[in-house]
């Protein structure tokens, strides 16, 4: 059987360890993440929400998922 | 009557209060506020999603963005680099052009700071963003905004969420004059008369959050924004009498017994 590997990643400035096969659609679903109402950075790049399936996550990525909140 | 609405890079709004989305004690009470000023515009800021905790209530889930426009703000960005990275994450949200970009220049009394501010306000409108621009209440800056392609000139009144209302009449006045863009007055109301007077001047349009959030009653203040942006605005398209030093009396003189 294959072994699967573990990276580690930074998802909003914590680090967490994940598979290294999922693609980064597959992991935002994992995390339950409403994609329509979000904006993803990959090592302060911007993603296009429609290319997520194409983008496989290596170790020491770096992504910030922010969304609207409250503000003046 | 003619229908009496704010326009913004091409856009019409049935209100010409803007109301800020932050310092409310819980959502529910930051949307039933909204829905009392009337605001068809709120400012948002862009933040980290919670990923641990994902019950905590999302702004969307109470402010419908197809009902309002919701406009994304650059609030606590003090550089060039961090404003331009938050709206273009905002705008892959969900499309937002229309922003306010807001470039602080000192913690302490929240300036804009104006260098880096004219240097963004070129960037974004380059990458086809419709700038409002958040800025001191300085003529020549103003017009140096409108120059390199400000969609609207945002004044400040006084420090953001000072309360102090408009401290300088003279400047706002001469940017009026000056410029047909929508000129709104951005940060440091801190009463219903405070927009009165805004709207007295000429402004296009006032910007409320701390004012009404952190009112003693902020639903009743909300309304009272609501009211006092509606009641200045048509006094100044009704136009003010001129002042005199003497009296003139209102009942007529003649037949006096």
């Amino acid at each position: 059987m294959k072994k699967i590997k573990k990276i580690k990643i930074k998802i909003n400035g914590k680090l967490s360890t994940i598979n290294d096969s999922l693609s980064l659609l597959e992991y935002l679903k994992k995390l339950k993440i409403p994609l329509k109402k979000v904006a993803i950075e990959l090592n302060q790049e911007i993603i296009d929400k429609n290319k997520l399936s194409k983008i496989k996550l290596k170790n020491n990525d770096k992504m910030e998922i922010v969304h609207f909140i409250g503000g003046g | 009557m003619k229908k009496d609405q704010l326009k913004i890079a091409k856009k019409k709004f049935d209100s010409r209060l803007i109301v800020g989305t932050g310092k409310y004690r819980s959502m529910s009470e930051c949307a039933k506020a909204i829905n009392l000023s009337g605001a068809k515009i709120v400012t948002v800021a862009v933040r980290r999603v919670n990923i641990t905790d994902k019950k905590k209530p999302i702004l969307m889930d109470y402010i419908d963005p197809k009902k309002i426009t919701y406009l994304p703000n650059t609030a606590g960005c003090f550089n060039s680099i961090e404003a331009l990275r938050t709206l273009r994450l905002a705008r892959e949200i969900g499309g937002w052009k229309l922003v306010k970009l807001e470039v602080l220049g000192d913690k302490k009394n929240l300036f804009p700071d104006m260098i880096e501010t004219l240097k963004s306000t070129e960037v974004l409108t380059k990458e086809g963003f419709e700038v409002m621009v958040y800025c001191n209440d300085d003529p020549l800056m103003a017009k140096r905004l409108e120059n390199v392609g400000a969609c609207a000139i945002m004044p400040l009144a006084a420090p953001i969420g000072s309360g102090l209302g408009i401290q300088n009449i003279t400047n706002i006045k001469i940017i009026r004059s000056q410029t047909k863009l929508p000129l709104i007055i951005d940060a440091g109301l801190g009463q219903a008369s405070d927009a009165v007077i805004s709207m007295e001047l000429g402004c296009d349009g006032v910007l409320a959050n701390t004012a009404i959030a952190k009112a003693k009653k902020p639903f009743e203040m909300a309304l009272a924004f609501k009211n006092a942006v509606i009641a200045g605005r048509q006094s100044f398209l009704a136009g003010r009498i001129e002042k005199t030093l003497y009296g003139s009396p209102s009942s007529p003189t003649k037949g006096i017994i």
